[in-house]
């Protein structure tokens, strides 16, 4: 079986949710809309103060080149554009809406039936999804428009899916390729035209064997898609890492996927591709996990983009067990603590993750004994403790020389260091450092 | 045996010539010349390289005294008046009087007694911690406590008050270099006159927010209730974004505003004790009323 090259750990998996059903979240009283949900500018309001909107209803528009539109996730009346604390508490601009019923804009094709012929010509896609405000859904929220334009002179070989799903805990991707097979895979054959790649590799990692039968047997009704059985191994996921388990390839460093003819998108993007070409669904709802080793129960939820983490706790658990240590958005590899549970969700939100008390905290830090696990355990092939002393000790640019900037922030080397040092957030900043040093440079 | 000393001496003499002309010639061509008042000035700054000036050290400033033939912007923050009235000498120029400065927190202590909401246990540097969250409160412009400005100051004149979480400035060590300001991602410090008798007014907030979500995250919040600029009879005081601001170039420390603020977001310094309270019972001058209000007050500015 397939899997990245370099690097990479093993942490405890707990798929807990993986049989809870997508369930429906009922739409709250009030949404706030933040402009910036994607990486990039943020979008800008073209609707006012006491204007009624409809359900995919675009309501930010994007006019800087990286960003996205931004569509209204429920019908009701603007109550107010202002600033927002998001989930981590950092202020944003957010239009807030009150919603009263749910009646969508027209044109959206809201049954159930699946509708598999696509007569767009790829730059039409392009421009569709540009429209419907599709960002990718595997972390980053990169606009999925700028992705699927082509760079003059360069040329797209492999579109690769990733369906690795290796963060722990997460299982929203699961549940989508089982309860959505054919429409991922409708969405698949409409990125594989929008590129004109003659293959599509559908990557999982074996711990997902019901995905891989199902994808596999759906997969035999398309034109070009393969399913592409991967071992299990942390960070899959990663753009970067899945290119090589899957062509072999390694992006060089400050390289892009599409460098070395690759274009890398989420099964879970697939799908909002699928809805937003095929039925004319702007990306309004995401999936998301709601689950925790001490929660009654577990769930996947289908919710409106725009909704609070407090709303989504109350319907889903009632109130936090009373031993919560933190709550998670992301999977316990990647994902931010949330620091302000009336923050609302943005169209990249994966989960709501409860950690318990026990396991919330950090261990203590200790010294470096120099015994070189992070280093294996890089995926980018990099030496964590060298920046850790590095950053320290305010060498930024010699960090730089070492390529600290290819850092994919896995959390590899953390998650490896038997001293518990904070290697990730010490890159990070060293990142941060390094990138205003250039910015001022210019 | 003789003619081979002389070759000898001759040949070597004739090379050590010809390398006397060319060194001559590439000394000429590649000559330095620097200006001895660079090495005087040098002699006179602290040498501590502290870089509060802004230059990559003592030398490098003296450089650009001498470059630039006078003082104006440039200046040895961490020398104060002594070594830039040498400086000015040495340079043939009038000596620009300048107020002395100190390092100036600018968040109440203890969040004001609100509760914390969160607690923070990942890399303890103020710079990443901002970048990842607010803060324990939830104010996004308050201080992060965890010591950034203390392992920056150079001179050992800040450290973190355990108990309220904000950094405490020692006023005797602090020269004003600067680098505190620097080192804070939230610009929480600000440097300011030491004013006159070390007394000196600030507003002790930073919030932009609105008032009632500011007074959220904090109990001495400023919330841009303006009072304090009505109050002010010297027009130092500007409100803007929702929060206060003291000029204290035309602060005169007169405190009117100090008791006019409703949050106590105002903090008065090195004022002498008694001063603070005989405002509320001024209409009883007697002195024998005096000593009693007294005892409870020397509390109350050592808080401060």
């Amino acid at each position: 079986m397939k899997t990245f090259r370099m690097g990479g750990v093993h942490p405890e998996e707990n798929k807990i949710s993986t049989h809870a059903v997508i369930e429906q979240m009922p739409l709250p009283k009030q949404v706030a809309v933040l402009t910036s949900q994607h990486l990039g500018a943020p979008a800008t309001p073209v609707v006012a103060k006491g204007d009624k909107v409809k359900v995919g209803q675009l309501i930010a528009e994007a006019q800087a080149f990286m960003c996205a539109n931004v569509h209204s996730p429920v019908s009701g009346t603007v109550n107010k554009i202002d600033i927002c604390k998001d989930a981590f508490g950092l202020t944003k601009t957010a239009i807030y809406i009150d919603v009263e019923g749910d009646e969508w804009v027209e044109g959206v094709d809201l049954t159930p039936d699946i509708k598999r012929e696509c007569t767009l010509e790829p730059k039409e896609i392009v421009a569709k999804l540009k429209a419907m405000g599709i960002v990718g859904l595997g972390g980053a929220t990169f606009p999925a428009h700028i992705k699927y334009s082509i760079p003059e002179g360069k040329k797209a070989e492999y579109l690769i899916i990733n369906a690795a799903e290796c963060e722990p805990y997460l299982t929203s991707d699961h549940r989508v390729m089982l309860e959505h097979a054919e429409e991922v895979c409708i969405g698949v054959s409409i990125l594989r035209k929008a590129l004109g790649v003659p293959n599509a590799y559908i990557g999982i990692e074996s711990n997902k064997p019901d995905c891989i039968a199902k994808m596999t047997e759906t997969a035999r009704g398309f034109e070009g898609i393969i399913v592409e059985p991967l071992k299990v191994k942390y960070p899959q996921g990663a753009e970067k890492q899945l290119i090589n388990a899957i062509t072999g390839r390694k992006v060089p460093s400050g390289k892009l996927p599409i460098d070395v003819g690759c274009v890398v998108s989420n099964v879970g993007t697939s799908f909002s591709v699928y809805e937003a070409i095929q039925k004319n669904k702007p990306l309004v709802e995401n999936i998301l996990t709601v689950t925790g080793k001490k929660l009654p129960s577990q769930h996947n939820y289908q919710v409106r983009v725009g909704i609070t983490y407090n709303d989504i706790i109350k319907h889903a658990l009632g109130t936090l067990p009373e031993t919560t240590g933190k709550v998670v958005s992301g999977g316990t590899m990647m994902g931010k603590a949330v620091c302000n549970l009336d923050g609302p969700t943005t169209k990249g939100a994966s989960s709501v993750l409860v950690i318990d008390e026990g396991e919330a905290r950090r261990a203590p830090e200790t010294n470096c004994i120099r015994c070189g696990k992070c280093m294996h355990a890089c995926p980018m092939g990099l030496e964590p403790y060298l920046f850790s002393a590095l950053v320290k000790n305010g060498r930024i640019e010699e960090a730089g020389k070492h390529n600290i900037l290819d850092c994919i922030e896995c959390g590899c080397c953390f998650f490896s260091c038997p001293a518990n040092k904070p290697l990730t957030d010490e890159i990070r900043l060293g990142k941060n450092k390094l990138r205003a040093l250039m910015a001022a440079k210019r | 045996m003789t003619s081979t000393i002389l070759t000898a001496v001759l040949v070597l003499g004739a090379i050590g010539v010809i390398f006397a002309v060319v060194l001559y010639f590439v000394a000429q061509k590649f000559k330095v010349v620097e200006d001895p008042m660079i090495d005087q000035i040098a002699e006179v700054l602290p040498g501590a390289n502290c870089g509060g000036c802004g230059k990559a050290g003592c030398r490098a400033l003296a450089e650009a005294f001498v470059k630039q033939g006078n003082m104006e912007g440039l200046r040895c923050p961490a020398g104060g008046d002594a070594v830039n009235n040498r400086v000015a000498e040495i340079l043939g120029v009038a000596a620009e009087a300048s107020e002395p400065k100190v390092a100036v927190v600018r968040c109440k202590p203890d969040c004001g007694g609100n509760a914390l909401r969160n607690s923070y246990d990942g890399l303890q540097d103020c710079a990443f911690a901002h970048s990842l969250y607010t803060g324990s409160t939830g104010c996004a412009f308050g201080c992060l406590g965890l010591g950034s400005c203390a392992a920056a100051c150079q001179f050992d004149a800040i450290a973190m008050d355990p108990e309220k979480g904000t950094p405490v400035v020692d006023e005797e060590k602090c020269v004003a270099c600067g680098a505190c300001v620097k080192a804070c991602p939230r610009g929480v410090i600000e440097l300011r006159n030491k004013g006159n008798k070390n007394r000196r007014v600030y507003v002790e907030c930073i919030n932009k927010e609105k008032g009632a979500a500011a007074r959220k995250t904090c109990g001495n919040a400023c919330i841009g209730c303006g009072k304090c600029a009505k109050a002010c009879p010297f027009e130092a005081i500007t409100v803007e974004n929702n929060v206060a601001y003291i000029d204290f170039a035309k602060c005169k420390a007169c405190r009117k505003c100090v008791t006019e603020c409703p949050t106590g977001a105002i903090r008065d310094v090195n004022f002498p004790a008694p001063a603070k309270k005989p405002e509320a019972p001024k209409p009883a001058p007697a002195p024998a009323a005096a000593p009693a209000p007294e005892a409870p007050k020397p509390e109350a500015p050592a808080a401060n």
